[in-house]
Order: C-alpha cells, then sequence, then structure tokens
C-alpha cells in the first residue's frame, strides 16, 4: 500500500488545467487528491518551497537497448536515468536486437519494466524487422502493449509502405513516429554546410529531412490519418509542418534539446560526442527550432537518448555511432529556454509532460485529482555543473558534461512512490 | 633586436594552424634541406637516434617513400607500419595500434588514413610528435607545403599569384590544404570544376568559386589538376571520365587562358588523358617532377622541426 504525502508550498504548475499557482499537493493512494481535500493524518511532508510541481515528464523518443546491446544500456539503467531526469514516464523505440516487431519482444520489455522505476512504453516497429518491405503485425503489437509504432533509425523508404502503415496503424489507434530522412541524401557524417566542408566530412543537407517530412505531410493529408515527425532539427521543416498543421493536416512533431542547444559548429574539433541523425544544424536552423517551441509548431521535446560506450565514440569520427544520451540532461537544458525567457514554466510543461502523453494516448502528464501521482519537484534556478555523477545511464556519450545548467529535478514520483531524490529531502 | 623565431608547432596536423612567419620558416629549413639531396654523400645526422614510424591506412607509395626517404637523409631509424582500415572495426584499431607503438617511444608518427580528423584523434593519444601525411578529405600538409615550395621557387615569391585549382574539390585533402595554405601566402585561390565536386561554401575557406573554366583560368600563374578517383562514377558525381576530360581536363585550348609563363602542377599520380592531355604532362610549364624532389626536402624539414623537440 502505497504512502499519502502532502507536498507543501510548492508552485504547482499543470498545463491540462491551467494552474499555476503556489499551494501544496495531496497525494494518497498513488493518485492525486483533489485539491479542497486535506491531507490523511498519517501523510508524509515534503517541503516544496521554492521547486515548481509539476506532473512526471513523459520521454516519447528513448533507445533503451535492450533486448540485445544491454552494455551500452538496459532497461533498468534507463529507467533510473530517467527517473533522475525527472521523466516518470518512457517510450523506447524498437530498434533493439532483436527488433520489436512482435509481442514476444514487447512482452519481454515489460516484463524487465515491471522493475523499473519509471513507467515504460514500449514503441512497436512499423515493418516486421524494421526493414521497410512488409508491415509488422500491428494489431498483435497493440494488444502485447505498444503505445506507437516506428522504424526509428531505419527511416521508411518506400513510400506505398508509410501510406499503408498510416492506414492500418489508424485501425488500432496507434501513433505512427516517423524519422524524416531520405536515406540517400543522408549518406553523410554532420550537417552539410561550411563546417562540414572545412573538416572534409560528407554532409547530410537539411533537405535530407524535408523532403520526407513533406511526404508524410502529403500522406497523411491524403488519407485523412495522424502522423508524428520525431526528432525535428531543420527551419525547412519546421515551415512544412507550420503550414500543414495551418491547413489542418493531423501532424505533429517533437524535437530534441541538441537541436535547440548545440549547432554544426559543436562538431568542430571531430567530437564524436556531436555526432548525430539528424545531426547538429546550423545556427539559422537552431533558432528556427526555439521559434517553433514557442508558436506550438513543435508540440513535444523528446530525448532521443541513445547510449553507446567508448567503443563506439571513442574512435574516427566518420566511424562513430551516431546519438548522445539525454534523460539526465533534457529538463536542465530546457529550463535554460526559460531562463533566457524564450518559453514560460507553463509551455516547458506541456512540452515535456502533457503533450508528449496525448500524442501518444496515455492517461499521464497532469496533476488534476484522480491523475496517477507521477509527478516532479524541480529546482529551476539552482543552477550546477552537469558532471559525471549526474549520470544515471550506462554510458557517457553526451557533450553537456562541465557545462553550466539553470537548473533540474529534486524528486521524482512514480504512482505515489519515491524513484528519485537528490537535494530536496 | 628582431626576436628569435621558434617554431611553435608539436604537431603537423594542417594548413590552417600555420601563420604566414610558419610556413615562411618551414620553406626556408627546407631549401636548407635540398642542397643535401644534391650532395653525393646524401645524409646528415640531425636527427640520429631519432624513431620516426610511418603509420599508413591507406596505401600510398609516394608519401610514404618520401617520408622514408626524407627520415633516412636525417638518418633517423623509420618504421613502417601498413595497417588496413578494411580490418577496423569501429575504429579500435586506430587507438590501439597508436597505443602500441607508443610502447616504442616513437619521437615522431606520420600517419596516413581514410578518415577526416584522424590525425588529430591520434595526437591525443600519444606522446610522439604527429605529421598528418593526409587524413580523409581534410588535410595533407607536406603536400601542400611542397607546392608552396615549388610554386615559390619557380615565380620568386606567393603573394598576389592566381592559383586555378581544378577538378574534384570535394574529395580532396590537398585542395583544402592548398586554399589555406596559398591564402596564407597572399595568393588568389581559384576552384573550378563539376558542379558535383565543388563543396557547398568553399568560399569560406578563402577560394573563389569560379563558374566557368575561363574564369578560373584566366591569367592564372599556377594551373593545378586534382586527381580524380574512379569511384566518383559511381556515387553518381560524374557520368564517365571521357565527358570529364572534354570538359574539365585541362589540354592546350583551355591553357591559353592562363598566362603564358604560367606552370602546371598535379599532386600525382596523373591519369593521362583524363585530368590532363599527355602533352600537357610532359610539357616543360609542367613541374610534377620538381614537386616530387621538393617533397622530400619539405617533409626533411618537418622532420627536423617536430622531431628534435
Ligand atoms: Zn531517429
Ligand atoms: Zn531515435
Amino acid at each position: 500500500m502505497s504512502k499519502s504525502w502532502i507536498i507543501e508550498n510548492g508552485r504547482i504548475i499543470d498545463p491540462a488545467s491551467g494552474r499555476d499557482e503556489i499551494a501544496s499537493l495531496v497525494v494518497t493512494q498513488g493518485y492525486i487528491a483533489p485539491a479542497e481535500e486535506p491531507a490523511p493524518a498519517d501523510a508524509e511532508r515534503i517541503n516544496a518551497r521554492g521547486c515548481w510541481i509539476a506532473p512526471g515528464l513523459i520521454d516519447m523518443h528513448t533507445h533503451l537497448r535492450e533486448p540485445g546491446e544491454e552494455y551500452k544500456e538496459d532497461i533498468l539503467s534507463g529507467a533510473r536515468a530517467a527517473a533522475a531526469g525527472g521523466f516518470t514516464g518512457i517510450a523506447c523505440m524498437p530498434n533493439t536486437t532483436p527488433v520489436n516487431d512482435c509481442a514476444a519482444i514487447t512482452n519481454f520489455i515489460l516484463d524487465q519494466a515491471r522493475q523499473a522505476a519509471v513507467r515504460v512504453y514500449p514503441i512497436g516497429a512499423i515493418s516486421r524487422n524494421s526493414q521497410g518491405e512488409l508491415l509488422a503485425d500491428l494489431g498483435e503489437l497493440k494488444n502485447a502493449g505498444v503505445v506507437a509504432v516506428s522504424d526509428d533509425g531505419r527511416p521508411v523508404a518506400n513510400s506505398q509502405l508509410m501510406r499503408r502503415a498510416l492506414e492500418y496503424a489508424s485501425d488500432f489507434n496507434l501513433p505512427v513516429i516517423s524519422h524524416c530522412e531520405d536515406v540517400f541524401l543522408g549518406k553523410g557524417v554532420m550537417h552539410e554546410g561550411p563546417v562540414a566542408t572545412r573538416l572534409g566530412l560528407r554532409g547530410i543537407p537539411a533537405a535530407a529531412e524535408a523532403v520526407m517530412v513533406y511526404r508524410d505531410i502529403a500522406l497523411a493529408e491524403w488519407t485523412e490519418k495522424p502522423v508524428h515527425i520525431a526528432h525535428v532539427s531543420t527551419a525547412q521543416s519546421l515551415d512544412l509542418i507550420r503550414a500543414a498543421k495551418a491547413r489542418g493536416v493531423r501532424v505533429t512533431a517533437e524535437t530534441a534539446p541538441h537541436y535547440f542547444i548545440l549547432t554544426d559548429e559543436d562538431v568542430a574539433d571531430y567530437d564524436t560526442n556531436a555526432k548525430m541523425n539528424p545531426p547538429l544544424r546550423s545556427k539559422a536552423d537552431r533558432e528556427a527550432v526555439r521559434q517553433a517551441l514557442i508558436d506550438g509548431t513543435l508540440d513535444a521535446i523528446a530525448t532521443d537518448h541513445a547510449p553507446h560506450s567508448t567503443l563506439e565514440k571513442d574512435c574516427e569520427f566518420d566511424l562513430a555511432a551516431n546519438g548522445i544520451i539525454g534523460l539526465e540532461s533534457a529538463l536542465p537544458l530546457s529550463l535554460s529556454l526559460v531562463a533566457d525567457g524564450i518559453i514560460s514554466p507553463m509551455r516547458l510543461v506541456e512540452l515535456l509532460a502533457l503533450n508528449p502523453a496525448k500524442i501518444l494516448g496515455l492517461s499521464a502528464g497532469t496533476l488534476q485529482h484522480g491523475a496517477l501521482a507521477d509527478l516532479t519537484i524541480i529546482k529551476a534556478d539552482q543552477p550546477f555543473i552537469f558532471s559525471e555523477t549526474d549520470i544515471y545511464s550506462k554510458s557517457r556519450n553526451t557533450p553537456f558534461l562541465g557545462r553550466q545548467l539553470p537548473g533540474r529535478t529534486v524528486l521524482t514520483m512514480v504512482g505515489g512512490e519515491v524513484r528519485f531524490e537528490k537535494g530536496l529531502l | 633586436m628582431k626576436k628569435q623565431y621558434i617554431f611553435p608547432h608539436r604537431h603537423i596536423l594542417g594548413m590552417e594552424q600555420f601563420s604566414r612567419e610558419d610556413i615562411a620558416h618551414i620553406l626556408t629549413t627546407a631549401e636548407s634541406f635540398k642542397e643535401i639531396s644534391s650532395r653525393s654523400i646524401k645524409k646528415v645526422p640531425v636527427l640520429r637516434g631519432r624513431t620516426i614510424v610511418n603509420l599508413f591506412f591507406e596505401p600510398s607509395t609516394r608519401t610514404r617513400l618520401s617520408f622514408e626517404v626524407a627520415a633516412k637523409r636525417m638518418s633517423a631509424d623509420t618504421f613502417n607500419i601498413n595497417a588496413s582500415t578494411s580490418s577496423t572495426t569501429k575504429g579500435e584499431t586506430l587507438i590501439d595500434t597508436a597505443r602500441n607503438i607508443s610502447a616504442m617511444h616513437p619521437d615522431v608518427i606520420v600517419l596516413r588514413h581514410s578518415s577526416s580528423g584522424a590525425s588529430q584523434l591520434l595526437s591525443q593519444h600519444v606522446h610522439a610528435a604527429v605529421i598528418n601525411a593526409g587524413d580523409g578529405a581534410h588535410q595533407h600538409p607536406s603536400q601542400s607545403l611542397l607546392d608552396l615550395m615549388t610554386v615559390q621557387e619557380c615565380k620568386d615569391r606567393l603573394d598576389g599569384l592566381k592559383i586555378a585549382i581544378i577538378g574534384d574539390i570535394t574529395h580532396s585533402r590537398v585542395a583544402r590544404s592548398n586554399i589555406q595554405g596559398f591564402k596564407t601566402m597572399g595568393s588568389n585561390v581559384y576552384v573550378f570544376g563539376p558542379s558535383t565536386l565543388i563543396p557547398m561554401h568553399i568560399e569560406e575557406l578563402g577560394a573563389v568559386r569560379a563558374r566557368t573554366f575561363q574564369e578560373a583560368l584566366e591569367g592564372a600563374d599556377v594551373v593545378m589538376a586534382l586527381r580524380i578517383q574512379r569511384e566518383r562514377l559511381h556515387d553518381p558525381l560524374l557520368p564517365s571520365l571521357r565527358e570529364y576530360a572534354q570538359r574539365f581536363g585541362l589540354s592546350s585550348d583551355p591553357l591559353g587562358w592562363a598566362k603564358e609563363d604560367a606552370i602546371i602542377m598535379h599532386p600525382g599520380p596523373v591519369n593521362r588523358g583524363v585530368e590532363m592531355s599527355p602533352e600537357i604532362a610532359d610539357s616543360s610549364r609542367s613541374v610534377i617532377l620538381n614537386q616530387v624532389s621538393n617533397g622530400v626536402a619539405v617533409r626533411m624539414a618537418l622532420l627536423y622541426l617536430v622531431g628534435n623537440a
């Protein structure tokens, strides 16, 4: 039986209800109690003065590497990293070994996740083995518990398959998440621009993303089905998404913190921790991503947490694996947007909790009474230097070590149980 | 009193690290070593007892030989390691090999590698000085320095010259090094080739992107052709070598736009009939063989400057 809590004098930020006020929040039996209800006598007190109380963050784009590459990450270590980053739920991409394209793998993941610090929502593959040829058994995957489907990392090159995926997935209310990349244009190792030319590295043009974003918008518009665009990195893609939304196309989109913090200049010393796909883009693209977070073109911030060991990263740039870890740093990096006055605290919580929950159809991302007590307490202005001791993932591949960040999570609660606490109690 | 110049670089990784003074110093040093190669006994003891490792992950007989001859003329002990990148999985091999070589305490490691940035990576993992003998499409500083030396010998200056570089700029470390090297020395560098082989933003390295062959060659003092690799046909960057030769190859016709005393260069080996016609390659304007002999002198200078630290 989970205990009761009274979280006192925090700033409750709940975009689902529009609530932003200093108040106390009561948790009983693992659920949020009504605002007027007094706390039970045995409720334990948490002093949240000076902190935000927000619904637990939801990462709709995580790579947990299990099954298959447990030396990089496993479900439990990834979930610990998530809890430390303020996340109470994470959706894990299917590009494991084997690929999560059937109920057996989904069941395995959910089984492992029973011991995990946070809720784990598996994402199934669109196509068998993510090979882009035949549809996976989406109905079976849905029954087993996947919350969405995606061939992330292996973009769907066949437009007919993508069309059929949008149609068929909608029969099971499964969101389709598209990693938009033209694989022929995408044969490079960093953003195609002046830095790539100087370093002699093969470029990935911004158009490699935009042409696929437009294809997916065209298919969503024609079939009248929803599509979600993963990790948007370019101004051109955002213009397409903005225009499509204005026409009423059911398109949603996410970006990742590195696309609004870093640029291709950060690759300058062949730093393999600045290598990811899509690649870090130009300053103009970074500005466009920030603008799209403000104006609603982007719906969510996701981590694209992609753990790799030194084996894959401590090597020549063109041979290094794509991706960086992000669960521990996503909230602190996003808080820098608030600190810089770019977005409001309310918008931040919407981008990191409410909207990802909505897109995935989860009953999460809110502090309204009756909701599961999945929440995080944030010290938004307590600057710290991001260091190895802040990393709970098995991997250390991040370009943000040593960077000063404005604040972070100090407590994460899942279903009324404290799953992470540092510097509060 | 003029302050004594001290060569400030521990590694030779690329041309962008050099000031005008650095390059002038390297070229002066190379000139003084060039004389050694014309003696009957072509050996001086300046690097006696020093160990130089030629670590080549890409086959290159010419560059390796040039470094080896340079090292031997300075009395250094040399070892050649020909590693293969095909067996390199995920690149551990470069760092592992580097650590193994480090245990032998070499003074200089000369690295040729197919990955851009490989020599910088190596320099972070060894105590020895690293000389980049070509890393991917990034840099090939000793080639650029020997080109600068050759042009200076022919023209008595570098400042104000027009240098036309023709061909595959995108995949060329020679082009990147030379754009930066010649620019630093006050030359004006023009690049020209099929649009598929001219990278975006090449202007930001300091080159002028010529729109026509004529614009590139008009009034040029130096015309440098780059090697076309056959595999570029498959990317697809070029339809055929035949069409390349017709539209972008150096023959007497387009060379009519260049200055009468313009010299012809090529980093070698030349695909005769592709990058240039055989008559041009063998003409008196071609300084391709001077480039080869200056290569040894420049590499002696570089080994001397970083090997004696
Ligand atoms: Zn992806
Ligand atoms: Zn991903």
